[in-house]
């Protein structure tokens, strides 16, 4: 049954990529929207009756087959569900339907193959991120890894005459395989020190070793996991190829690139939580990089142009957000943010699409403006996700930004706390710019559109000034993700405003190591687990309710003061930011090149790279060293033949006069002994 | 099944195959159709033959060793015997050897237009003498077998091979013969030892593996073989033969030297060097781990700076093997494992990628990256093996090149983790080479004319690379099904070899010692 939620959209792919080219559209993006509603279906039926067990043995355990054996080595092909993987399967196959369903009218002025193929690529991404999520040991969790990979590249690369495509698609997959190569030494590691991959066994063996105060093997093994979830989940330094990747299409961002995938980093600390919490070295690390990635990330999304990379650094920004929470050992809070992220993220990518579809490709929100009276429904989706993502009280992003923004105040992070509220107050300034800029003020879109801007790739047909809102399939997507962008939030409403934190209460048992369902069969570890069945206690939830509510004050202030000052600056006195702009022209250039760190990149690793390889290794070591000896030992024996041939000539005066030489010098020799 | 002598039925078939083509006048060419299909039908028997074997070779641990054993005395005087017998590590390397010569056969059809007779024999000869170098449990028929070798694939590359074939086919002889010569040296050594300690000659390797070799002797055999051994893998530094061998072959003799004979230096190491001289194996292995990761990571360097293609897979085949060499030095389950199965995966994804080079070298005679780009929007159909065969080639997890690799790794890092460190390096840089030459030839616009009408896969490309591409996925599906035959074989090789203490070698009384071995 398990196996089932993922190997349906694999059956959609099989399809789609064998035979896509010659259905019609309508057979190839109904049957892969079908599959991922099915998939859904499927996963809300196994969720449902994981609900139904007692909450400490909330587990269902399915293995296909042994996949490797090679020595005292064995690993099973093996998936598990339980309360955390409950949510991301939820995530993916509910969300991942919704996008299957916006794509069949927003790619449908590919051709035939070319949407065949984009809907084959979106069912095998699900199948793998449904791998990722669903695998029980860390080496099947790996394969969804790469192959999430694989499809964010195939999907970046999906208009791939253009070389800035090809280029994004290529640089996405090298910077997560350099995170991938961290994430392979600790799997490494892993097998070294617990003999096993297996998340449940490994989590109740570092349950009985201590808490590494100093920097020790766990402490490793979590660290080079967390430089892999850099890499996956676009942190510092590794996040330089999220931005980038908005060259895919804007369905892709929406569910590969903001939803789903890049969450992975943030799922794989909440799966190994008890290795985690056994390093603080490691949680301290992961929370100052998610704060900084965080803030850094918001300044560059003040300035961006294009509303897709606004979208993008803001993608970055929140998981920089999530990564804080992680740090602070508050993974529900994480997931919590994960999930309510997942709606009005998933809803402003969208939005955007529809935008830049009525548009017919253009993204450069300075020839936007004035969008609202055309496009009503893309316009009040749009809004109501970027209120939620600002953190105005009441909606989604309110409820979980503040859970993280609590629990690192709580912790004594005061500092990291100031950043987050720092990035709060971005967060709500570039979302209500882009707004602006977008839908109010004056229309700046005229002569782009009438021409049927192609930047997109998209053949669209020239168009009239009318201007056509998201067609059914499109708005029925927007309309309910922002519905779940009001309303997710109320799965985890803190005790501080009379909630019971639904969600944090079904998600603990994940973060726990219990196997109550499950006796663990390996011997030493088998009697150990009894009293992790018992109820845990309330966390002293009231003791802190006036904090909460204080800090939850400020912040909503914060939410606020951000679309005020975003409402000044870009609608009402658009003079400032231009003023700005050139009196710290320094500052803005800085911002609107990224910090130049892709030329950083470049020019110190990249380039170096090349010109030793070109250079020094392949024409001066291998050609001139290498193989100048070997042609050289070649040459030494063909020259000592040419001398040695002019002896055996064929004379025999000269063999006569050699054989005269050789007699005197004997006879010389023995007379001169 | 005992019946039938299937091992030498095997080894025979191709060498009857090519006396029956000698037969065929062929002078004109007329009858190429005819030699082609008749190549053809013995290398697909032979494949079958292969086939019987495994399904004939009973894989559970109490197995006897070596099955489908027969032994026939040669020359009784100096204990020369003709002795086959094949345990899970050889039986793969067979069924690897059946698979792609058909393979490689069909690639020669179009590629391939002279002396089609002379082409076809070679092909048969070089089948059955790889066959026989994985079979042989007699050291000097093994010896045999492995320098007969080098003539078909010497012709092969002399004569149907590209501009500079002479140079490349000189060089690879030479190259191969400098280690085999010395490698014989030691072989009549071994049997000298053998002599010494019980009376007779003898070149049985099952009765060697059992001798007491003193460590100074152990310490020159032992560099003797491995030297033979590395320089067909290849291992750095000894690889400079291997990108020009590779450009300048046509491209039947591209893959199956990129896909069975490279496997050839493996085996040695895994049959040869390291079981009969476990102490100064395990003396050296630490060295053999030092160049094998830098080859990992220097073949992947030049690879991707290389602009012809066919050097560029030539390069990545240096890295992979590189990381054989080293699940073989750490010698233990996993990384022998690993080795095996990278061995058999990377002669698989690799021979598919000569076999694309090939294709797109057929239709456009230049290998030059920069003359390609733009390729997917012509050729949707060799774009989507290539890609499946790219990521395969990059250890992309699920596919064969991960399942090899992982092993390696986890078996190196059992041994010693700094070598893991810098092979880990492999993954990055893989993706590099392979992604960039991937988007150079396959993504953008058609910029180049001669590419705008190119045609996709004919039949015939799709019975050589469908194939390859099937098995690159299910290798990595479904690893136990290799892994399982070869586990018998490799854990009585590991239980050989970890039986021993490393060589302790203090420089100067070693010297002396061996100067002592000698002057006895």
């Amino acid at each position: 049954m398990l196996a089932l939620i993922p190997l349906l959209p694999f059956a959609g792919f099989l399809v789609n990529a064998t035979m896509g080219r010659r259905l019609p559209k309508a057979v190839t993006g109904g049957l892969a929207s079908a599959v991922m509603v099915l998939s859904f279906l499927l996963a809300v039926m196994q969720v449902w009756s994981l609900a139904a067990m007692p909450p400490e043995s909330r587990q269902i355990n399915q293995t296909l087959f042994t996949w490797i054996t090679a020595g005292d080595f064995s690993l099973d092909l093996a998936l598990r569900l339980d309360a955390l993987s409950a949510v991301m399967i939820l995530v993916i196959t509910g969300i991942g339907s919704l996008i299957h369903i916006y794509s069949t009218a927003y790619m449908h002025e590919e051709t035939d193959e070319a949407f065949g193929r984009f809907f084959s690529y979106l069912n095998l991404f699900c199948f793998f991120m449904l791998m990722l999520v669903l695998g029980s040991n860390v080496l099947v969790m790996f394969v969804g890894w790469e192959g999430v990979g694989l499809c964010s590249y195939l999907l970046i690369g999906f208009y791939y005459e253009k070389k800035s495509a090809s280029d994004a698609a290529k640089k996405a997959f090298v910077v997560n395989r350099i995170g991938d190569f961290a994430f392979l030494l600790a799997t490494l590691l892993l097998v070294v020190t617990f003999n096993s991959l297996d998340f449940t066994t490994i989590a109740l063996a570092a349950k009985e070793m201590p808490v590494e105060v100093t920097f020790g093997t766990i402490s490793l093994i979590t660290l080079l996991m967390f430089i892999g979830a850099t890499g996956k989940s676009a942190q510092i330094p590794l996040y330089v190829w999220l931005p980038d990747a908005m060259e895919g299409p804007t369905p892709v961002s929406a569910l590969i690139h903001a939803a789903t995938m890049v969450t992975a980093g943030v799922y794989m600390i909440g799966r190994n939580a008890v290795l985690f919490e056994h390093a603080p070295i490691t949680l301290q690390i992961v929370a100052v990089v998610g704060a900084a990635t965080a803030l850094l990330a918001g300044t560059i999304g003040l300035v961006q142009n294009d509303i897709k990379r606004v979208l993008a650094y803001s993608t970055v920004s929140q998981l920089g957000y999530m990564f804080l929470a992680m740090g602070m050992g508050a993974f529900g809070a994480g997931i919590f943010h994960l999930m309510t992220h997942a709606f009005f993220k998933a809803c402003l990518f969208l939005g955007s699409g529809a935008v830049i579809h009525a548009l017919h490709g253009e993204q450069d929100i300075r020839k936007m403006g004035g969008l609202k009276k055309h496009i009503p429904i893309t316009y009040w989706t749009f809004v109501i996700a970027a209120v939620a993502i600002a953190g105005v009280p009441g909606l989604a992003g309110f409820f979980s930004k503040d859970e993280i923004l609590f629990e690192t105040f709580l912790h004594g992070h005061q500092i990291l706390w100031g950043v987050g509220v720092l990035t709060s107050l971005l967060t709500a300034t570039y979302m209500f710019r882009l707004v602006h800029l977008t839908f109010h003020g004056e229309e700046r879109f005229g002569a782009a559109a009438a021409h049927g801007h192609d930047a997109h790739g998209h053949a669209h047909q020239p168009h009239p000034s009318h201007l056509h809102d998201a067609p059914a399939p499109m708005a029925f997507a927007l309309i309910v993700l922002a519905i779940g962008s009001v309303l997710a939030g109320y799965v985890g409403v803190p005790h501080a405003l009379g909630g019971h934190n639904n969600l944090g209460a079904w998600l603990e048992p994940a973060f726990q190591a219990t196997n109550c369902g499950q006796p663990v069969t390996t011997g030493e570890l088998a009697g150990i687990a009894l009293e992790d069945c018992l109820p845990g206690e309330e966390a002293g939830a009231e003791d802190h309710a006036a904090l909460e509510l204080s800090l939850m004050a400020v912040s909503s202030l914060v939410a606020f003061a951000g679309i005020g000052l975003a409402t000044l600056l870009w609608l009402k006195r658009k003079d400032i930011p231009a003023q700005m702009a050139t009196q710290f022209s320094g500052v803005h250039q800085l911002l609107l090149n990224k910090y130049y760190v892709d030329e950083v990149y470049d020019a110190i690793i990249v380039q170096p790279i090349k010109v030793v390889s070109q250079e020094g290794l392949w024409r001066g070591f291998d050609v001139k060293i290498v193989d100048g000896a070997v042609n050289g030992a070649g040459y030494f024996v063909s020259g000592v033949s040419i001398i040695l041939r002019l002896l055996q000539n064929g004379s025999v005066k000269t063999y006569a006069a050699a054989i005269f030489a050789g007699a005197v010098t004997i006879l010389a020799y023995y007379f001169w002994r | 099944m005992n019946g039938l002598p299937l091992l030498s039925i095997a080894i025979l078939l191709p060498i009857i195959g090519s006396v029956l083509l000698l037969l065929v006048p062929n002078r004109d060419g007329s009858k190429d159709g005819l030699v082609r299909n008749l190549t053809l039908a013995i290398s697909l028997v032979t494949f079958g033959v292969t086939l019987m074997l495994w399904a004939g070779f009973d894989p559970s641990a109490g197995a006897p060793a070596f099955q489908f054993v027969e032994r026939h005395a040669w020359i009784p005087a100096f204990g020369i015997d003709y002795y086959v017998g094949i345990d899970g590590l050889s039986l793969m390397l067979l069924v690897l050897t059946g698979f792609l010569t058909p393979l490689a056969l069909l690639t020669s059809w179009e590629s391939v237009e002279k002396h089609v007779k002379e082409f076809s024999i070679f092909m048969l000869v070089l089948e059955a003498s790889m066959l026989g170098v994985f079979s042989a449990l007699d050291i000097f028929l093994f010896y045999i077998f492995w320098d007969f070798v080098l003539i078909p694939m010497y012709f092969l590359i002399g004569i149907w091979g590209y501009d500079q074939r002479i140079y490349a086919a000189v060089k690879f002889i030479l190259y191969t013969m400098a280690g085999s010569v010395l490698m014989l040296v030691a072989i009549i050594g071994l049997s000298w030892v053998h002599q010494s300690v019980t009376g007779e000659y003898s070149f049985d390797l099952l009765k060697l593996y059992e001798l007491q070799i003193p460590a100074g002797t152990q310490y020159w055999m032992f560099l003797a073989f491995t030297l033979a051994f590395i320089i067909k893998v290849p291992l750095f530094p000894f690889h400079t033969w291997l990108p020009d061998a590779h450009v300048q072959a046509p491209t039947p003799g591209s893959v199956i030297l990129a896909g069975v004979m490279l496997k050839m230096g493996g085996y040695g190491l895994i049959r040869f060097a390291f079981p009969l001289f476990p102490e100064a194996a395990l003396y050296f292995a630490p060295l053999l781990a030092t160049l094998s990761v830098i080859a990992i990571v220097y073949g992947a360097l030049v690879a991707m700076v290389q602009p012809d293609m066919k050097k560029l897979v030539a390069y990545s085949s240096v890295s992979h093997m590189g990381f054989v060499v080293l699940g073989i030095a750490a010698f233990n389950m996993q990384g022998l494992q690993g080795a095996s199965y990278q061995m058999l995966a990377h002669g698989v994804s690799t021979g598919g990628l000569f076999c694309i080079v090939g294709m797109l070298s057929d239709r456009r005679h230049t290998r030059q990256i920069s003359e390609f780009g733009g390729l997917k929007t012509v050729m949707p159909r060799l774009t989507a093996v290539m890609l499946i065969l790219t990521l395969s080639s990059i250890g992309l997890p699920g596919m064969n090149g991960f399942i090899g690799e992982f092993l390696i790794m986890l078996g190196a890092f059992k041994w010693d983790p700094r070598f893991v460190v810098v092979a880990a390096l492999g993954v990055i840089l893989s993706a590099v080479y392979m992604l960039w030459l991937f988007q150079r030839v396959f993504y953008g616009k058609i910029t180049n004319s001669h590419n705008a009408d190119l045609k996709d896969l004919s039949f015939r490309e799709w019975a050589i690379i469908g194939p390859l591409a099937a098995v690159s996925i299910g290798m990595g599906v479904v690893p136990n099904l290799f892994l399982k035959p070869m586990e018998p074989a490799i854990q009585r090789l590991v239980d050989r070899v970890q039986a021993h203490q490393p060589l302790v070698v203090e420089k100067p009384a070693a010297t002396s010692a061996i100067v002592a071995e000698v002057a006895r």
